[in-house]
């Protein structure tokens, strides 16, 4: 096939100046590289603390809210201001109601994955004169595991023992460390309204937040239940699991009206790390822009720079019937191919860069640098790439169609 | 028989504003017959350059009109007068302006390829036979640079006449070019005229150039003064 007459002149200006056309597709090479390799580290991080936040939370919480005690006159009422002078909390209890309903009504649900109920309990572990204070959760531990992966994190036993054994208790490291407690001792809990039960430690697990490993520890339901002395029905949250983790705030108010119950998404219940994430973001994304935007200027100067030694060719062009587009036409090709050579070593060099970084060994329960290919990233990259090279181009080329071939006729 | 007018100029004023309002071209009109071969002389800034560059619609920006063919020139689009340029008008300028990254056969087959009426194979084929025409076959393959001026000017009239145009235009086809070279280029245009019925309008400061063409323009301050 005989390329177009066009191209054919962008293509022998590219191969005659092999040396500025390489120099400008390694300048776009080194900003597409960067930018995906930067953006690759930001999302493999964010991903890797979303991971890390999920072992403790889940995507949405249901829970009953407390409510303030409301005056008994309807508000509005015409004449009349209704004021309760230090209001108190109403709530008789905080179980939500008939949760089997709520938990049928949620399977129907198409993108939900998991749903746990969960009694939360405030304790004292004992063991001999020592004692922490903590929170043990009451869950059906099959489901809780398939929500959070406890048994990863597990350093001695198995979760599953937690159904053959009524009594059993999934402890913190940090309180078997403080308590001198090991696997299959005995451990004596007392709960905030001083029912105090013995328990078997069935497993010791370790997250990677210490805070966490000193105070949280999981019982079954029906312990949890005994524990505040109430019935097989009493529920204080729900927790789910959604498909898509960033659809949870969509999702919150989708099951507040199913439910009534209050409910919280992950993003909202842990604002601080939302907030850095998207300072990370805006860092990054802001860094790797200005990169690109040097290989840009690269690209500028380069076609500039073809423009200024080719009047006089622009001008015979121009004589023999090339118009304006013509011109813009061939200039921009010159600048897409700069731009398609450049932006594919980038995509190689970035891969390049992401697979030396992934292999390096940072310790911690991530062991190796949380990066990876994101053939998004890689995708969005591509496409800004020859983007960028292709405006970088168009200005000086718009120029170059501008120009007048009697003024150049005539030096 | 009549000849056919080819092409004609109808009261053409121009201005030159740098660095004072200056009448560069003062009220021109003429005519150019088929197969002429004309040529526009007078001292420098006598406006003959300038009136070529208004007759090549290559300068819009004159008062009066201009006619080629039937058509009426003034007032088109930029893109249009570039398509008319392509196919109606072939150039030759006194520094040759070829395309040095480019070999002798493609600087004359740019502009063809350009218009796009003919294959690649058919364009290559007619660039050899105009470069056989000017007896340069020999030298088509190599880089435009590495030729002498003599033979860089036959390219460039190779090239002016690859689309067949109705009109060359030449810019001091001559100036820049030793005797010898100059006598060369000259015949082949009377050849081009006579023979093949090309319409040719060249500026020229060489008297004996002129003395070979079938008519003579002479131009002073803006005005056409003999027109024999």
């Amino acid at each position: 096939m005989k390329l177009n007459v066009n191209s054919e002149i962008a293509y022998t200006h590219l191969i005659t100046r092999k040396k500025q056309t390489m120099i400008a597709a390694l300048g776009v090479t080194v900003g597409i590289g960067i930018f995906i390799f930067m953006i690759s580290l930001v999302v493999g991080f964010n991903r890797y603390s979303d991971e890390s936040l999920f072992k403790a939370a889940s995507h949405l919480r249901i829970y009953q809210d407390d409510i303030l005690s409301k005056p008994l006159i309807a508000e509005n009422k015409m004449g009349y201001t209704a004021v309760i002078v230090n209001p108190k909390i109403a709530n008789v209890s905080n179980t939500l109601i008939n949760p089997e309903k709520i938990i049928s009504d949620l399977k129907k649900q198409e993108d939900i994955v998991t749903i746990a109920p969960q009694v939360s309990v405030n304790l004292f572990y004992n063991n001999g004169t020592s004692q922490i204070n903590g929170v043990a959760s009451g869950v059906n531990i099959v489901e809780a595991n398939a929500m959070f992966n406890i048994q990863s994190t597990m350093l001695a036993g198995d979760v599953r023992n937690l159904l053959a054994t009524p009594n059993g208790i999934l402890i913190g490291v940090g309180i078997a460390e403080k308590l001198n407690l090991q696997l299959y001792d005995n451990i004596n809990i007392t709960s905030s309204i001083g029912v105090v039960k013995v328990m078997k430690v069935e497993g010791i697990f370790k997250t990677s937040n210490s805070n966490i490993d000193l105070t949280k520890s999981y019982i079954s339901l029906a312990m949890s239940q005994q524990l505040l002395h109430q019935s097989s029905s009493y529920v204080t949250d729900i927790l789910v699991n959604i498909k898509d983790p960033n659809k949870a705030p969509e999702y919150a108010k989708l099951l507040k009206n199913l439910t009534i119950y209050k409910v919280e998404d992950w993003q909202t219940a842990n604002e601080q790390s939302m907030s850095n994430k998207k300072t990370r973001q805006v860092m990054f994304g802001s860094i790797s822009l200005a990169i690109l935007l040097v290989a840009a200027f690269g690209i500028y100067n380069i076609i500039n720079m073809t423009i200024k030694e080719k009047l006089n060719d622009i001008a015979i062009l121009k004589a023999t019937g090339f118009s304006g587009k013509d011109v813009i036409n061939i200039f921009l090709k010159e600048s897409l191919i700069m731009g398609i050579i450049g932006t594919s070593f980038g995509l190689l060099m970035a891969a390049g860069l992401i697979k030396f970084v992934s292999g390096i060994y940072i310790g911690g329960d991530r062991e190796y640098f949380p990066i990876g290919f994101e053939p998004q990233i890689f995708l969005i990259g591509a496409i800004l790439g020859v983007l960028i090279t292709l405006g970088a181009g168009y200005i000086p080329a718009v120029g170059a169609a501008k120009i007048d071939p009697i003024e150049i006729f005539r030096r | 028989m009549e000849k056919q007018v080819i092409l004609k100029t109808s009261h053409i004023s121009k201005y030159f504003y740098e660095p004072v309002k200056f009448k560069a071209l003062d009220e021109v009109s003429f005519e150019v017959f088929d197969s002429e071969f004309i040529t526009l002389i007078g001292k420098s800034g006598s406006g003959k350059s300038t009136l070529l560059y208004i007759l090549s619609t290559m300068d819009t920006d004159y008062e009066g009109e201009l006619f080629i063919g039937n058509e009426k020139i003034t007032g088109q689009k930029p893109n249009y007068l570039a398509a008319i340029r392509n196919k109606n008008i072939g150039f030759v300028f006194q520094f040759h302006y070829l395309l040095p990254e480019f070999s002798c056969l493609k600087n004359v087959m740019i502009p063809a390829l350009k218009l796009g009426k003919y294959s690649h194979q058919e364009i290559e084929e007619q660039a050899y036979q105009k470069l056989e025409l000017l007896g340069i076959r020999d030298q088509a393959l190599k880089p435009a640079s590495k030729l002498s001026g003599g033979q860089q000017q036959r390219v460039a009239i190779a090239r002016a006449l690859i689309n067949q145009p109705k009109i060359i235009m030449c810019d001091e086809p001559t100036g820049n070019l030793d005797s010898k070279n100059t006598g060369i280029v000259l015949e082949t245009f009377q050849q081009l005229s006579s023979e093949f019925g090309q319409t040719i309008i060249a500026v020229t400061h060489d008297n004996d150039f002129a003395k070979a063409s079938n008519r003579i323009i002479e131009m002073a301050d803006g005005k056409i003064i003999h027109n024999l």
